[in-house]
């Protein structure tokens, strides 16, 4: 009876698991698996790890406790953090665009060198990524500040007279920033510059259009995936960028992610920590999607 | 008042560099006279030069020495955006960015033309490549032949002097090839254009243009109508390229009025034909018969007869046939490794195998002064 009754749910057991790998769909979720699973890991357990910590509060020596606080989001609405991430995402666009406008000569440049200097070119262009970021960031002290490189440069050329000053100052966190972000703008619009067929440029001629009317109707469009890209790599990291600011805008400058940082290092407060990378998250994902939509990404993804 | 030609070719060198330092010279000291409403094809094979003569006279690329002249006004090293031409790109090259619409209107926005003419204008053309309606849609949504169809609409809504095309049907299969040969040929005689036809497809040469230049190795060998270039081919290469054709090598012996005699070197025998070109005694030619010119007689074993004096005859035995229904082509072999095609149409209705040839057979080829060239080995 026993024996009966078993071997009849081990039927079942097989036919139910015979019937989950038959079904495309589950067949499709065991087939994703693997990159599920890493999602999971690295991204959505994290995710929830701080969206959680948001909502509870900081206990008196800075650790956590498991008591529902919304204050940490209210307290954001202090025009103080108010001023710091409307800076911020002035910091974060002002970056994205310069690095654009600086890029885009560049990149079309590359795309545009002989084959042969081009790996050399590209090559070039990566080569500061094999220097340490926070060093190559201390380089930028040396060159921005007060009789620095910079200075004597600019005065044995008799442009300036006196020192610019310009090292802690948030002149000196956007040069930083630029410079950090600069090869994430290049690289995508190269890539997007380098596709584009000279026998369009061609046909453009062909059909009447001088030069610059060719790069503003044919070039300019077609690189604008490329634009696309370089803009969310930048604009993104910016964001939340503290390094720079710390190192270059003194004290003067501070980012919403020196706040964010600050809480989790300094004052001890993961939650208010928490809350704040919440809200800078949700801003830069509703400004991103704005944007892609805007640009109309999805349509030129299709090209 | 319209100029004498359409587009003129003045002793046109273009050289490049080639990657290991040297010089090539892709258009070597080429003449042409194209005249107006004319539909002239640039044919050769692959780099031949015909692509770069079609870039020269778009502007894409300046000539080395010489003028490029387009109805009767010297380009120079003007841009292509100031020159009264357009271009049918091989890739077709469209605005995939754009409509449809916006493509065939590009061109008419650069000259500034007003909105309302734009709209009919693109919507005329549009209705020439028999695609009206068509215009809301992007390149990528539509086939091959479209494609093709929407960068012809592109260049002609322009009404250029003169429209180039570089291999424009290479990209399309077989029956689509044949259908655009027809229309572009009908397309062509409507709207009165010149055009200029690049192509390394002899037969597409050949049943659309008016004149062909027929190129090799930057040379322009021989300009002329569909039917004189294959039945008065002027050089071996020529005749070789041009349909299909036996070639014998040999000496000329005499000349006599417009009759050639040779002493041909394998077989060892004399043939004579009609002379094309300057020939002088003792230049080595080459003597060119096309296989569907000849016909095969069986061979009795006797001696050569030619009272009349009007034909050569050549002895030779089957090494195979192929029967393929309108003729029976035969392989022949002269002796000494010399090998000729010969088609033998099939003009009687039969079934009776003693009625075609079979491997083995001994024959007598009968080819006519008249179906024998004799021309140099090579010119220029």
């Amino acid at each position: 009876m026993i024996s009966e009754q078993a071997s009849e749910s081990i039927k079942r057991k097989f036919s139910l698991s015979r019937s989950l790998r038959e079904n495309p769909i589950t067949q499709g979720l065991f087939l994703i698996s693997p990159a599920n699973i890493y999602l999971f890991i690295f991204i959505v357990l994290p995710l929830i790890l701080v969206a959680g910590l948001s909502f509870l509060s900081r206990g008196t020596y800075g650790q956590v406790e498991f008591r529902f606080d919304i204050t940490n989001y209210t307290r954001l609405f202090d025009p103080l953090y108010g001023k710091i991430l409307l800076f911020s995402l002035g910091v974060g666009l002002g970056t994205t665009v310069i690095c654009l406008v600086v890029g885009y000569p560049l990149a079309y440049f590359l795309a545009h060198a002989p084959a042969k200097q081009r790996s050399l070119l590209l090559f070039l262009i990566l080569l500061p990524f094999w220097t340490n970021f926070i060093i190559r960031i201390f380089a930028w002290m040396i060159i921005l500040r007060s009789g620095g490189v910079l200075d004597s440069l600019l005065q044995w050329l008799h442009i300036t007279q006196a020192p610019l000053n310009l090292l802690y100052s948030p002149t000196a966190v956007m040069i930083g920033m630029v410079y950090e972000y600069l090869p994430f703008v290049v690289l995508p619009l190269y890539t997007s510059l380098e596709k584009i067929e000279n026998s369009l440029l061609e046909a453009a001629s062909d059909l009447g259009a001088p030069p610059w009317k060719a790069f503003l109707r044919v070039t300019l469009p077609l690189s604008v995936p490329g634009m696309i890209a370089g803009t969310i790599l930048t604009f993104i990291p910016s964001m939340g960028m503290f390094v720079v600011p710390d190192i270059l805008g003194g004290a003067k400058t501070i980012l919403i992610g020196n706040v964010i940082r600050n809480q989790f290092l300094t004052a001890r407060d993961w939650p208010f920590g928490s809350a704040a990378s919440m809200i800078l998250m949700l801003l830069t994902m509703i400004f991103t999607l704005y944007y892609t939509r805007k640009a109309g990404f999805g349509e030129e993804l299709l090209v | 008042m319209k100029s004498e030609f359409a587009v003129e070719f003045h002793d046109i060198v273009k050289i490049f560099p080639t990657p290991e330092g040297g010089q090539v010279n892709a258009v070597d000291h080429v003449s042409i006279n194209i005249n107006h409403g004319e539909f002239f094809s640039l044919l050769g094979p692959s780099g031949c030069g015909k692509t770069t003569s079609l870039r020269l006279m778009a502007g894409f690329e300046w000539p080395t020495n010489g003028d490029v002249v387009i109805d009767g006004e010297k380009m120079g090293r003007k841009p292509p955006y100031l020159r009264p031409v357009n271009t049918v790109f091989q890739s077709y090259a469209l605005f995939q960015h754009m409509t449809v619409f916006q493509n065939v209107a590009f061109g008419l926005e650069m000259e500034k033309v007003p909105k309302e003419e734009i709209n009919r204008r693109v919507n005329e053309a549009l209705e020439m490549v028999k695609l009206p309606g068509m215009g809301k849609r992007k390149p990528k949504q539509l086939s091959g032949g479209q494609q093709q169809r929407i960068a012809l609409a592109r260049a002609l809504v322009k009404r250029p002097e003169v429209l180039l095309l570089d291999e424009p049907l290479g990209a399309l299969d077989l029956k689509l090839r044949k259908e655009m040969q027809l229309e572009l040929k009908a397309l062509q005689e409507q709207v009165g254009i010149t055009f200029i036809y690049v192509t390394h497809d002899q037969e597409e040469a050949l049943t659309m243009s008016n004149r062909i230049a027929v190129m090799n190795r930057g040379k322009a060998l021989q300009i002329g109508s569909s039917v004189e270039i294959y039945e008065r081919p002027n050089c071996r290469f020529v005749a070789d390229f041009i349909g299909e054709t036996n070639f014998l090598s040999g000496t000329v012996k005499a000349i006599e009025k417009d009759r050639v005699r040779v002493e041909v070197t394998s077989p060892r025998q004399e043939i004579t034909g009609i002379g094309i070109g300057n020939l002088s005694v003792g230049q080595a030619v080459a003597i060119s018969i096309r296989p569907e010119k000849v016909h095969l007689v069986d061979d009795d074993g006797s001696e050569a007869m030619d009272q009349n004096k009007k034909e050569n005859q050549l002895k030779g035995r089957v090494t195979a046939t192929a029967y393929i229904g309108s003729d029976t082509r035969v392989v022949l072999e002269l002796g000494t490794g010399v090998r000729m095609k010969v088609w033998e149409q099939n003009a009687i209705s039969t079934l009776d195998p003693e009625a075609y040839y079979s491997v083995g057979d001994a024959v007598r080829i009968i080819v006519p002064f008249e179906n024998t060239l004799v021309m140099p080995e090579d010119i220029g």
